[in-house]
């Protein structure tokens, strides 16, 4: 009696993850399914899987073009972000100034501006300078969008590091730029981590600026999979084949980097 | 920005350099800030200047002039704007305690040993790394299709017959698949509280002859309470200007019955090509989240040290 009362909530558990992953296991198994099989219910769990609608996939939709715009925009922008993050959040942590909370606090409220606010003069302004319709375009937006999140969760890092290490290394005549490029960034591996992983997650599955400010130039995977509601809302099965491989880069890598993505949300945040 | 130590100083940070001779490294800051200013600070000014104006890309024909306050006159008095701002108090509003008490739910079922963990934890967390755009296809189409979805299906086993919830209503629709995706991250951020409680301060308790009840009530969620405030904040933040949802699973409607701030200017301003009306909109858009996020500042604020005082 005990012992069932005991496995009570872990049978809980068990039905709760099935039931959250439910969705995602049907897509995924949905892509390997005829489009007749797809729209059996219940849904058919024994099937001959086949391969033909990722190879649809590949040649009729342009995947690989959105696919390659995804990974430019994305890889660029951390890139970029990290290089104007990681000095100004050692900055923030071991030069501190009367006006380093003032400057955080700026640096964040950037972040609590909802993209509509700044969409129609990023237009009117990308129409000017030829930036619309550009991956550079998409790629400034993110980076500015990065920042904030990647400054926070670094600088929390960094208040934790040992004083001493920076400290010793003054004492021993060495210039900011050499405390800067030999201890601190050496040092910087987990926060990276984290803070690149939630800015790729983030830039990955960014929506509203690429529908706004893209079309046939630099269009990213999430418009790929917008459109394909019109183009092909009722082919469930090559829909799902499409989805499949626009998620799971990202899905892959948080399912291996889940101490980092905790480590992100609550550094930074709780302190 | 001198070498003036201050109370603004991180802690730590205080006796650090205190007495050396110190230069502030504004080079390294300022490349980021620059950076911040130009593509997030300069486009806001414009659109409080671009709200001023009457500005149709379609009609170049039009003059662009001066007109004062009428894009927003010409907002409140469509009435769609009013309608914008409550779905969006209603949608964020459910989406973030819906699935903030879904997430400690799970965090709690989770935070204890049992077989098959890790893998339970991997799947639980799935739906937060996918692409919302395609999370709101795999639901409208194959999760809550009316004819050939799962969840129809599965309710017509209990004798429910003929629900299409996107239909009959909208909102409990993309509120739920909102929920689906969000209750990961409040399970993450609170299982990030749970792992650190006090183990003392536990022990200390059943000493004291307390209940797993009073356990859980007087340590572990006061505890919890600045990573739900986290939570919370966090999780409206992201949530207030929400687009990618709506715009796949209902399109904001039907009519404007799930169109919120965000979709609003995307659906009567932006679709024509109206510069100074989306512009105003926009810039509604902004203040009404920082008064959400202001005032649930200071509400969460008073619940926290309520919290303290029932310590």
């Amino acid at each position: 009696m005990k012992r069932l009362r005991s496995s009570v909530p872990t049978l809980l558990a068990y039905a709760c993850a099935l039931i959250f992953f439910f969705p995602v296991l049907l897509l995924l198994l949905t892509g390997f399914k005829t489009e007749a099989q797809a729209y059996s219910m219940p849904p058919s769990l024994l099937f001959t899987p086949t391969l033909e609608n990722f190879a649809r996939a590949f040649e009729q939709n342009y995947y690989l073009y959105y696919l390659s715009n995804s990974i430019i925009v994305v890889g660029v922008s951390t890139l970029l972000a990290f290089a104007l993050s990681i000095p100004a959040a050692f900055s923030l942590a071991f030069y501190p100034t009367r006006r380093s909370k003032d400057v955080i606090f700026w640096v964040l409220s950037t972040r609590f501006m909802p993209p509509v606010g700044v969409v129609v003069p990023l237009y009117a302004i990308f129409l000017k300078i030829s930036l619309l319709d550009t991956r550079t375009g998409l790629i400034l937006i993110y980076t500015a969008f990065s920042i904030p999140l990647m400054v926070l969760i670094m600088r929390a890092y960094y208040l934790d590091l040992p004083r001493e290490i920076v400290e010793a290394a003054q004492v021993d005549g060495a210039s900011l730029w050499r405390v800067f490029f030999s201890i601190a960034v050496p040092l910087s591996g987990p926060a990276i981590a984290s803070a690149g992983l939630l800015s790729l997650i983030f830039v990955w599955n960014e929506f509203f600026f690429a529908l706004m400010l893209t079309d046939t130039n630099a269009p990213t995977l999430p418009l790929f999979m917008s459109q394909s509601q019109t183009s092909k809302g009722l082919f469930w099965a090559n829909m799902s084949a499409s989805a499949t491989m626009a998620v799971l880069p990202v899905v892959v890598l948080g399912w291996f980097a889940q101490r980092y993505l905790t480590r992100g949300f609550t550094m930074g945040a709780v302190k | 920005m001198s070498s003036i130590k201050t109370q603004a100083a991180p802690q730590g940070a205080a006796t650090w350099g205190a007495s050396k001779k110190r230069r502030t490294p504004t080079g390294l800051i300022l490349p980021a800030i620059v950076f911040l200013f130009l593509v997030t600070q300069l486009p806001f000014l414009l659109t409080i200047f671009f709200s001023l104006r009457s500005w149709n890309l379609l009609r170049p024909d039009l003059p662009q002039e001066w007109v004062g306050l009428e894009n927003y006159k010409s907002l409140i008095s469509d009435g769609t704007l009013l309608a914008a701002m409550r779905n969006t108090l209603v949608f964020t509003g459910a989406v973030v305690v819906l699935s903030l008490l879904l997430g400690l739910g799970l965090a709690l079922l989770v935070n204890r040993p049992f077989p098959g963990r890790g893998i339970v934890r991997t799947l639980l967390i799935t739906p937060m790394l996918i692409m919302p755009v395609v999370g709101a296809l795999v639901w409208k189409n194959m999760m809550l299709h009316p004819v050939y979805g799962a969840v129809p299906w599965a309710l017509s086993k209990f004798g429910i017959q003929e629900v299409d919830v996107l239909a009959q209503n909208p909102m409990m629709g993309v509120v739920g698949i909102s929920v689906w995706q969000w209750t990961p991250f409040m399970m993450l951020v609170l299982l990030a509280g749970l792992s650190s409680v006090d183990e003392t301060t536990l022990e200390a308790a059943r000493i004291d002859g307390a209940s797993r009840w009073h356990e859980f009530w007087y340590v572990v969620l006061p505890h919890l309470s600045s990573y739900a405030t986290v939570a919370v904040l966090l999780g409206t933040l992201f949530l207030l200007p929400t687009f990618d949802t709506l715009y796949v699973a209902t399109g904001g409607g039907p009519g404007f019955a799930t169109t919120n701030l965000a979709y609003a200017v995307y659906k009567i301003a932006f679709a024509n090509y109206d510069v100074g009306l989306s512009s105003a909109l926009g810039l509604i858009n902004a203040v009404f989240s920082l008064a959400v996020c202001f005032i649930l500042i200071r509400v969460i604020g008073r619940i926290f040290a309520r919290g303290e005082v029932l310590q």
